[in-house]
């Protein structure tokens, strides 16, 4: 195995265990600040949002709204049926079959 | 507060009494868990195509466990990116979002005891916090949730990085299968339940258009802390003139 290489993996485990364990690790010396949770408690939303939002709307990486953009309609309808259903069978099942289906037309 | 004493009791946090919360919780990740097996596989074959050996690439999805910095590294290592610094650096900034969802989990995570806490922080990825957090809105927290969440997924990604060292040659483009579309359809199934007031949605509103407007403009995965600020802020300020007890 080449050396640099393995030095480059483990210095990226570092770094990213780093990042998982860095909150805990501050907190667990300085306690939660009480403002902190009035905020804190929108994270979940907004992260959510973040990992859907682009996912859909820039599945190569650039802004495609248009009709070439499988994830588009298929996240809409994925949408209303978690909505609707609030189980991932149904949300997960018409999604991916717009999606096929797109691509076949 | 005193967050040494790990028995206290103000929040409802389980330690033990979970073993039905663990099978749950794998049950939950079933959908996600799938929709990573073609990154798992595409990430074993850049390895190859970067001239990494074998066990280089399944010991990196052992030990970073961390997607989209892994396909970067992989990449900057296969176009001889030759100052390891830069690899290290770029996987620090894309990982750094980890530590607003650790941050969002602190509270109740800083209850459990000291090992199973550094535990679960090596497994945290975007989809146990989706599937954590989730369930500490809608239930509560429980350690043994965010372990089946955070479990299944760590195993799959190593076995399916394998699987793309091994066969890589023989599999046509994984990413062409739709099986992406897991991820975002799961996240969509969580995140609907969520939004039941009027600060809710103008949170997701936010943090949909910073998102957009974050990934087409800036690199990495930045659009995600970015969009993240500025939605809690958005909730939080229009929240600060009615209450203060939350």
């Amino acid at each position: 195995m080449d050396n640099k290489i393995l030095f480059i993996i483990l210095s990226m485990a570092l770094v990213t265990y780093l990042t998982r364990v860095g909150s805990l690790a501050l907190f667990r010396f300085t306690g939660i600040p009480v403002w902190l949770n009035r905020w804190l408690k929108h994270v979940p939303i907004a992260i959510l949002t973040a990992l859907i939002v682009p996912a859909l709307l820039l599945p190569k990486g650039s802004l495609d709204l248009s009709l070439q953009n499988p994830y588009l309609p298929a996240g809409i309808i994925a949408a209303a049926v978690a909505y609707k259903t609030r189980h991932i069978i149904p949300t997960l099942g018409l999604g991916m079959l717009v999606m096929l289906g797109w691509r076949l037309i | 507060m005193d967050l040494t004493k790990p028995k206290t009791n103000d929040l409802a946090v389980e330690v033990h009494p979970g073993k039905g919360d663990f099978l749950i919780a794998v049950g939950d990740s079933i959908p996600i868990t799938l929709g990573v097996i073609p990154f798992g596989i595409t990430c074993g074959i850049m390895g190859i195509t970067a001239g990494m050996s074998p066990v280089e690439i399944i010991l990196m999805s052992v030990l970073v466990f961390a997607g989209a910095s892994q396909f970067i590294g992989i990449t900057m290592i296969g176009a001889g990116v030759s100052g390891w610094g830069i690899i290290v650096f770029t996987t620090l900034l894309v990982n750094l979002r980890h530590l607003l969802m650790g941050m969002s989990l602190a509270p109740y995570m800083l209850k459990l005891p000291l090992p199973f806490q550094a535990v679960l922080a090596f497994i945290l990825t975007d989809e146990s916090y989706a599937l954590t957090a989730s369930r500490t809105q809608t239930d509560k927290y429980s350690g043994c949730y965010q372990l089946g969440a955070s479990l299944p997924l760590y195993i799959v990604w190593i076995l399916s990085t394998v699987l793309g060292v091994f066969l890589g040659s023989h599999i046509a483009d994984p990413l062409s299968w739709g099986l992406d579309f897991a991820m975002p359809a799961a996240f969509l199934v969580l995140l609907a339940p969520m939004l039941v007031n009027r600060s809710s949605l103008i949170v997701c509103l936010t943090a949909a258009v910073a998102a957009v407007l974050g990934a087409m403009y800036l690199p990495g995965k930045w659009y995600i802390i970015i969009s993240c600020l500025v939605a809690v802020l958005a909730g939080g300020l229009l929240e600060g003139g009615k209450d203060n007890g939350q």
